[in-house]
């Protein structure tokens, strides 16, 4: 069962894929009634293709609860992959809502980008540890994560309203911040290419060196170090030797993998500009041309709105209610807590503007991106960073 | 302060933009503007007319949004700052936080501790940048909330032209091809769950009012949630406390006024068999080493019998048993016991015996409670062994004097006396673990160590939050608030005769698009024309 159940997340990853195209047939210029109709034909096999998609996903994540015994949302692995998926189940409920195909064309991507993020990390089904024995570890993690999908939703609009909206004729600081975000995409492409290319090639080296409290530590590596652990020693001669070394406070390994995966990005994002020539907004831009500006910012808007109650509700009412019981506090200003604060007052700052000054269209498209953005901090570098209490996530 | 009165009759309060009533505008500047701004309906809000006294600049910082979008902004930036490093709480008491910071993190952790954001979150200014936002909840609320529900309730079903004309949804038809009563628009608006007024024929189509209070029902909610955070700081209302207590020991529950005692029956440390468990997890188990699975104090709750005499052993009686484990603390009064920490094998006893060195004859054997030593041991026939001196964790200090670290026994050490027929004066011998000094020459009688015996120890955390009501009504009332606010919307249609033209507006505090799309269900087939976007044509 468990290989059904990891055979299930494959098949919706590549359904999600498949769907993708779908979508980009739906939006193509509309011409005569007769085509219409045939590009509304398009739309439907995608949404189809992506509901069958989801229900895939769906079945990996039930499976996975029944072979473990408890909710599969206790590690890395198991809440990145969930999250991609509530973010399939919003887009499929905001697509009923407002039928706009060319959504589908950009969150679905992340979707599938999320996914294949998630699966770079240990994906043995774990046993729980005592403090997350408890029918609160599926109330609240998963209403985190459906509120932060949610939220997400108004990322993909804010960046679908961004990319129509930026002129690209000449280059300005919205163009630039524009291909920031399309380079942390292919930053997490190039992150899955190298970690996944490392793994099958089966890179090992392993590394003797003193840790933060200055003991002896072995360190094993699944890609080349080119940074070094603190007084690193080769533990086979031949392995591949650091460039650099880093003081024992700086977790050498994960550094290395950062390090790498910018690259990688690095290199894929110089190769895509050469080969398109010009920038991958602008490449972009095209798809987004029969979208209503007005429409896209309202999508954003209001998925703010509703993701809002939904993410303080799991990200801090269910998580003080379970603190109380776990950890005998309701807030303890754990790393994990506090960005989850930051994030609330963020989309509270977000609704403020909005609702009292004002802010709409693209300031609005720009700070659900920030938003996003803070998430994203927090899914990533809280829990692989910072760690805290919080730290059974980050395996 | 004069109250201004409109051209419709209806007094409206100094300040106001917009009539109460009709809708026109009071301020001749206000109206060139396309759209009327009806974000508060044009109502009189203090911080937008007065402006002279202290109290009126100090009323109108905090009623704005402005400030209160910078005080947010402030306070997420320096909730971010607090956590690059641990917090003073989450790091060990190996040695002091100032130089734990520096020998951790370098100069930069010297900084951080030097600037005070090893302890940001109890700062006097994280508390000042909180309390600010907490004010500004009160004073932005009650700006604009009571000149809002004045206007709201007061609106009259025919508006000036001029007001429906400034709305963003608005247009004319020509009457001449129109249903005279518009009774099918208002079997549709029924159908939508409008409420309609009418008057003059004119009519008010109104929904989801109450969404408007969303708002300022989280804001109190929010209010409620900071006085408890406040409460916090009273004493009593929030206990923080920890007892330790070995397994077959029965010890007082601080803070509970000598009420309750608890005994530790057990404590059990359980980890995931790769054998035994589910064999799903017998990889993750394999990858990670050892996962822990329990942690369990198996309790009695005691609670002391009234008519107890001071000062002799209290009289308890049992009021429950129950088996503590993490996520699941012992509730009873208002406080809860957390299993939180525990510690293996604590040694409980040691045994010797006492032998004379010539023919390492046993003459008698003795068995020390390390927490609980007698003074003397009687050991028969004569023999027995005074406790001269006992150190429970043992060490030397500076000048090589013996003594002990702490009350655990964790390196006990002791000066016995041992009192025996043909050394009736008693021969002493300074005795610890792997190691015996004779102080007085050579003895006679040896003390031969014969085992130990070892005990858990259950650390519970003794907690008590009478404040936790606020926080959960103030949670509630919030996100009722936000839900209220954010899932309602309150719309508007007006529809009036005009000579020969129907003029129709639409107002909605959020979502047009959804607004525009029931407009269109509800004109369709009267013959009314769907009112423009006025916004979208600019």
């Amino acid at each position: 069962m468990a290989n059904l159940s990891s055979n299930l997340l494959l098949v919706a990853f590549i359904l999600y894929l498949v769907a993708i195209p779908f979508f980009g047939g739906a939006i193509r210029q509309k011409k005569g009634l007769e085509e219409k109709k045939s590009f509304e034909k398009w739309a439907k096999i995608g949404i189809t293709i992506t509901i069958i998609g989801f229900l895939s996903q769906l079945g990996f994540f039930i499976t996975r609860w029944i072979v473990g015994g408890h909710a599969p949302l206790s590690n890395m692995f198991e809440y990145t992959a969930f999250f991609g998926m509530c973010l399939v189940l919003a887009f499929i409920l905001i697509y009923f809502l407002y039928k706009t195909s060319v959504l589908g064309l950009f969150v679905l991507p992340i979707a599938l980008l999320v996914i294949a993020y998630a699966s770079m990390f240990p994906r043995d089904i774990s046993p729980l540890i005592p403090a997350l024995q408890s029918y609160w570890l599926q109330i609240h993690v998963s209403t985190v994560a459906l509120g932060e999908a949610i939220l997400a939703v108004s990322f993909g609009s804010g960046l679908i309203y961004l990319v129509k909206a930026i002129d690209q004729s000449k280059r300005s600081k919205s163009t630039t911040w524009l291909e920031v975000i399309m380079y942390s995409f292919v930053a997490i492409i190039g992150f899955v290419v190298i970690t996944s290319g490392f793994a099958l090639s089966d890179y090992k080296a392993t590394y003797n060196y003193i840790d933060k409290n200055d003991a002896a530590a072995t360190l094993e590596y699944s890609m080349p170090a080119l940074v070094g652990p603190h007084e690193w020693e080769l533990v086979n001669k031949g392995d591949f030797e650091p460039l650099v070394e880093v003081p024992a406070i700086i977790n050498a390994k994960k550094l290395n993998t950062v390090i790498w995966s910018l690259g990688a990005g690095l290199v894929l994002y110089i190769l895509i500009r050469l080969i398109i020539r010009k920038r991958i907004g602008a490449l972009l831009q095209p798809l987004t041309k029969n979208i209503n500006l007005d429409l896209v910012d309202e999508i954003s808007y209001r998925s703010v709105l509703i993701g809002f109650p939904v993410f303080t509700l799991g990200g801090l009412v269910f998580a003080m209610i379970w603190a109380q019981i776990a950890w005998t506090r309701f807030w303890g200003w754990d790393p994990k807590e506090v960005w989850a604060l930051i994030t609330w007052l963020f989309y509270a700052a977000f609704l403020h503007l909005r609702l009292a000054k004002g802010w709409h269209g693209e300031k609005s498209a720009w700070l659900a991106v920030i938003g996003f953005a803070i998430i994203m901090f927090n899914l990533i570098a809280v829990n692989l960073v910072l760690a805290g209490l919080h730290s059974y996530a980050g395996s | 302060m004069k109250e201004v009165k409109c051209e419709c009759g209806h007094v409206n309060p100094h300040g106001t933009v917009l009539c109460e009533s009709c809708g026109i505008s009071l301020i001749e500047e206000k109206a060139q503007g396309k759209l009327h701004d009806m974000r508060y309906e044009g109502s009189a809000r203090r911080s937008q007319t007065y402006n002279k006294t202290i109290i009126d600049k100090i009323w109108n910082f905090f009623s704005s949004v402005k400030v209160g979008v910078w005080l947010i902004v402030v306070t997420l930036i320096a909730s971010a700052l607090g956590t690059i490093l641990p917090q003073e709480m989450y790091i060990p008491t190996i040695m002091t936080p100032a130089e734990y910071y520096e020998d951790q993190y370098g100069w930069f952790g010297k900084l951080y501790y030097q600037l005070g954001f090893h302890n940001l979150y109890s700062s006097w200014w994280y508390l000042v940048l909180i309390a600010s936002i907490g004010v500004s909840l009160v004073i932005c609320s009650i700006d604009r909330v009571v000149p809002l529900y004045r206007a709201l309730k007061t609106q009259r079903v025919t508006r000036h032209e001029s007001f429906l004309k400034r709305q963003r949804l608005f247009g004319i038809t020509d009457a001449q091809t129109v249903d005279e009563t518009f009774e099918k628009v208002k079997e549709n608006l029924k159908g939508k769950r409008y409420k309609i007024r009418e008057e003059d024929g004119n009519i008010l189509a109104e929904k989801g009012r109450f969404s408007r209070w969303g708002p300022y029902v989280n804001h109190c909610g929010l209010i409620i949630f900071l006085i408890g955070g406040m409460l916090r700081f009273v004493p009593g209302m929030y206990i923080d406390d920890m007892v330790w207590i070995r397994e077959g020991e029965t010890k007082l529950i601080p803070e509970t006024d000598g009420q309750y005692y608890l005994e530790n029956k057990e404590f059990t440390l359980e980890v995931y068999d790769k054998e035994k468990d589910n064999k799903a997890f017998s990889e993750a188990i394999e990858n990670a080493g050892m996962v822990a699975k329990n942690y369990q104090s198996d309790v009695i709750l005691y609670k002391k019998v009234d008519d107890s005499v001071a000062g002799e052993e209290a009289k308890l009686e049992e009021v429950k048993e129950y088996d503590i484990r993490v996520n699941e603390p012992l509730k009873f009064e208002g406080f809860a016991l957390y299993q939180t920490e525990y510690k293996l094998d604590e040694l409980s006893s040691m045994s010797f015996n006492l032998v004379k060195k010539s023919d390492n004859e046993p003459l008698g054997n003795l068995k020390i409670d390390l927490n609980e030593p007698e003074k003397k041991y009687d050991l028969g026939n004569g023999y027995s062994v005074e406790i001269m001196s006992y150190f429970p964790d043992f060490e030397f200090n500076d000048d090589g004097e013996p003594r002990t670290k702490s009350r655990v026994p964790n390196n006990p050490a002791f000066v016995f006396k041992m009192l025996t027929p043909d050394k009736p004066d008693g021969e002493i011998s300074f005795v610890a673990i792997q190691q015996t000094v004779e102080p007085f020459g050579d003895n006679e009688y040896q003390m031969k160590f014969a085992g130990i015996e070892t005990k858990d120890v259950s650390g519970l955390t003794v907690r008590k939050d009478s404040t936790l009501w606020f926080f959960a009504v103030g949670g509630f009332i919030f996100m009722f608030g936000v839900a209220q606010g954010a899932y309602w919307n309150h719309r508007r249609i007006w529809i009036r005769r005009k000579d020969n033209e129907i003029w129709v507006s639409g107002h909605t505090n959020k979502n047009w698009h959804g607004l525009k799309r029931e407009i269109g269900m509800i004109l369709d087939g009267s013959g009314i024309q769907e009112p423009k976007d006025q916004l979208q044509d600019e």
